[in-house]
């Protein structure tokens, strides 16, 4: 199962190897090339002799995570954060740290240590250390080194009625839907391209649009869905299970009104449930992409994750593949008449 | 100049919502130039013809204002909103607001304890419903809204909403219509930006097409001549600001040369600009391809971002010749 394979591999900011294996493994029987630029975007054509506008996907390979940052005396690892993450969520959860994954768990000091106004304030990531059992700086020294990357673990797993559990849903969701669109036959030049890099300043796609030179940009991405008790609806962003989102604003774009226009009409067409994310927080590679040279008509489209940015999120798979769904239909639409012809 | 103010003052142009702007603009110029291009992002180019052997310049002014984007519509029909660029809450309350359609509403707030409460997430508009499925019909999700505020001719000062920056879009479409029967050696790119209030975008993929050889934003600036003001020496009614710094540039010394100079020559007053915050296109136009001169002439501008920002009349008069002696002798 794609989404398996992809979330529960690691790949925190700038150490995406193994998920771009993963991915060129995957597309190779499907594209006409394949590139890996140097800051590791993996850049894969098909139809690029074609005519017609250039249409640029992309999707994010990289995750939250953390790195190494030194080594205490006791054996204890001190990280930082890479990307954003709430520290509230960390204590006691598993992770591995670097190459060889070596198993580590998130600690603090204990709670009936802590002085009573402690116990009332979330604690900081600089309270806590990765203990991976060892006694002595040199015993943690043999199997961890300062720099070593950090990541969750957390097992995909499917729940209730399809929904689906794991880490990393932002953005392997939009891998695997770049996957599965290259699997189909199109009549326009297509790049689709894995980025980099996201999470820490949508460098990735800077680089990449510089080389891919679009015409037409579609982005998809995992965004936050606050569909939970205690929130108040005007402030759920997204809903699990209404179907792909598309923005109207974030940190880094307002929407282009066409494309919006645009992908409205083809989910009412093909009865894709479709909803409008209700925020204007956040930010994804369209920031980059939509500004690139002398402007890039840019789209995103965005699946609903719960609790993201944490070790285990929660999708609804039907939003997935309404996606993947919405995301054909779109590609055969521009396709057909070299463009968003409303 | 004050009819080309009120009209471009009192029309609706939120970030990314400029369209209105661009049918007046390009209107009031398209006889004076040579050539009009809409860009992808919306921004507008018009081009003045030079000799075809001297150089190329860029003039910027932006036409977004500052605004809101509906993010929910609630089941009695009130919007709940997000800021486009930055918005003061404390000036929000009791504000009126239009969306692209003529829509009107008005922004109240919830019951606050304190005033030390006061937080946008608390802020609510009003356009007049009673239900979701009304509200609806008038308004969506993602639909854009600007404030709502009549020109006032105070004489030598003006108030509107938005001379942040149609200001600079009036001096623009002056100097365009004072240049009319002048042939210059320059070539002149008169540029009407988009989405300066969300971070100066339009002017990048602008000055990337254009790719000028001296790029010069005409913008407002904060002034510091009124009670307990912002620490800026500047002051309604002493002349065009020649911007030094801001967040976003630090201006070429050479680009500060041409301008001190060009206005002592032709004796148009000015006062030199180093503001703390903020940014303007110049601070996107200089950082374009492999670097551009760029620098930035400023109108010294009171209760900036408020429904009621002031200028001086005269500020703005020597800014048109400042603009026009710079596009002739660069």
């Amino acid at each position: 199962m794609l989404l398996k394979k992809l979330t529960e591999a690691n790949g925190v900011s700038g150490n995406e190897d193994e998920v771009r294996r993963i991915i060129i493994e995957e597309i190779t029987p499907f594209v006409d090339n394949i590139k890996v630029d140097v800051i590791g975007n993996i850049i894969a054509s098909k139809n690029h002799h074609l005519s017609g506008p250039k249409l640029m996907l992309a999707a994010h390979m990289d995750e939250v995570g953390f790195m190494v940052v030194s080594i205490e005396s006791n054996g204890l690892l001190k990280f930082r954060a890479v990307g954003g993450i709430d520290s509230r969520i960390l204590v006691s959860k598993h992770v591995v740290i670097g190459e060889n994954k070596i198993n580590g768990v998130i600690g603090a000091k204990a709670i009936h240590l802590q002085k009573r106004n402690e116990r009332t304030i979330p604690l900081t990531i600089e309270q806590l250390y990765i203990d991976i059992g060892a006694k002595t700086k040199e015993e943690a020294e043999k199997t961890v080194k300062i720099g070593d990357y950090v990541a969750f673990v957390s097992e995909y797993l499917t729940m209730g009625d399809n929904y689906a559990k794991g880490k990393a849903f932002d953005d392997r969701v939009g891998c695997a839907v770049l996957i599965e669109i290259l699997k189909h036959q199109f009549d326009m030049p297509i790049y689709a391209v894995f980025t980099v890099q996201e999470e820490i300043g949508l460098r990735g796609a800077t680089v990449a649009s510089y080389a891919v030179n679009p015409d037409l940009a579609l982005i998809i991405e995992g965004t936050t869905a606050s569909d939970v008790v205690g929130t108040d609806s005007k402030h759920y962003v997204t809903q699990l299970g209404k179907g792909p989102a598309i923005s109207v604003m974030d940190r880094g774009m307002i929407a282009n009104p066409i494309f919006n226009k645009y992908i409205t009409i083809i989910a009412n067409n093909n009865n894709i449930p479709l909803q409008v994310r209700q925020g204007a927080t956040g930010g994804n590679d369209a920031g980059k992409i939509h500004l690139h040279k002398e402007g890039v008509t840019t789209g995103v489209i965005s699946i609903p994750v719960r609790y993201i940015h944490s070790t285990n999120s929660i999708i609804n798979i039907q939003d997935y593949d309404n996606t993947i769904l919405l995301t054909k239909m779109f590609i055969d639409g521009v396709s057909k008449t070299k463009g968003m012809t409303i | 100049m004050k009819n080309i103010i009120k009209k471009l003052v009192e029309t609706y142009g939120p970030p990314g919502n400029e369209q209105q702007l661009r049918e007046i603009l390009i209107q009031e110029i398209t006889e004076y130039v040579d050539g009009i291009k809409v860009d992808v992002l919306g921004n507008i180019i018009a081009h003045k013809k030079g000799n075809g052997k001297s150089k190329r310049i860029m003039f910027a002014a932006h036409m977004d204002e500052i605004g809101l984007i509906i993010t929910h519509i609630d089941k009695d029909g009130f919007l709940r909103f997000s800021p486009m660029g930055g918005i003061k809450v404390n000036n929000l309350i009791g504000d009126r607001v239009q969306f692209a359609n003529g829509t009107k509403g008005v922004i109240s707030c919830e019951e606050l304890k304190s005033w030390k409460d006061i937080d946008i997430n608390k802020l609510y508009i009003d356009i007049g419903v009673n239900s979701k499925d009304e509200a609806e019909k008038l308004v969506n999700i993602g639909d854009a809204c600007g404030m709502t505020r009549e020109f006032l001719d105070l004489g030598s000062r003006i108030v509107a909403k938005s001379l942040d920056d149609r200001i600079g879009c009036a001096i623009l479409v002056e100097m365009i219509h004072k240049l009319k029967n002048i042939q210059l050696d320059n070539d002149v790119y008169f540029t009407f930006t988009v989405q300066e209030e969300v971070g100066l975008r339009g002017a990048k993929t602008a000055a990337y097409a254009i790719s000028p050889d001296l790029g010069i934003a005409i913008d407002i600036t904060i002034a510091g001549d009124t009670p307990e003001p912002p620490k800026v020496d500047i002051h309604l009614g002493k002349g065009p600001a020649i911007k030094l710094k801001d967040v976003s540039m630090i201006t070429n010394p050479a680009v500060k040369k041409l301008m001190i100079d060009t206005a002592e020559n032709h004796q148009i007053p000015y006062q030199l600009e180093v503001l703390p915050y903020g940014g303007t296109d110049a601070g996107a136009i200089h950082l374009t391809k492999d670097g551009i001169l760029a620098g930035c002439i400023s109108i010294p501008c009171r209760y900036v971002h408020s429904p009621s920002e002031m200028v001086d009349l005269q500020d703005v008069i020597h800014a048109v010749q400042l603009g026009i002696k710079i596009a002739e002798e660069f």
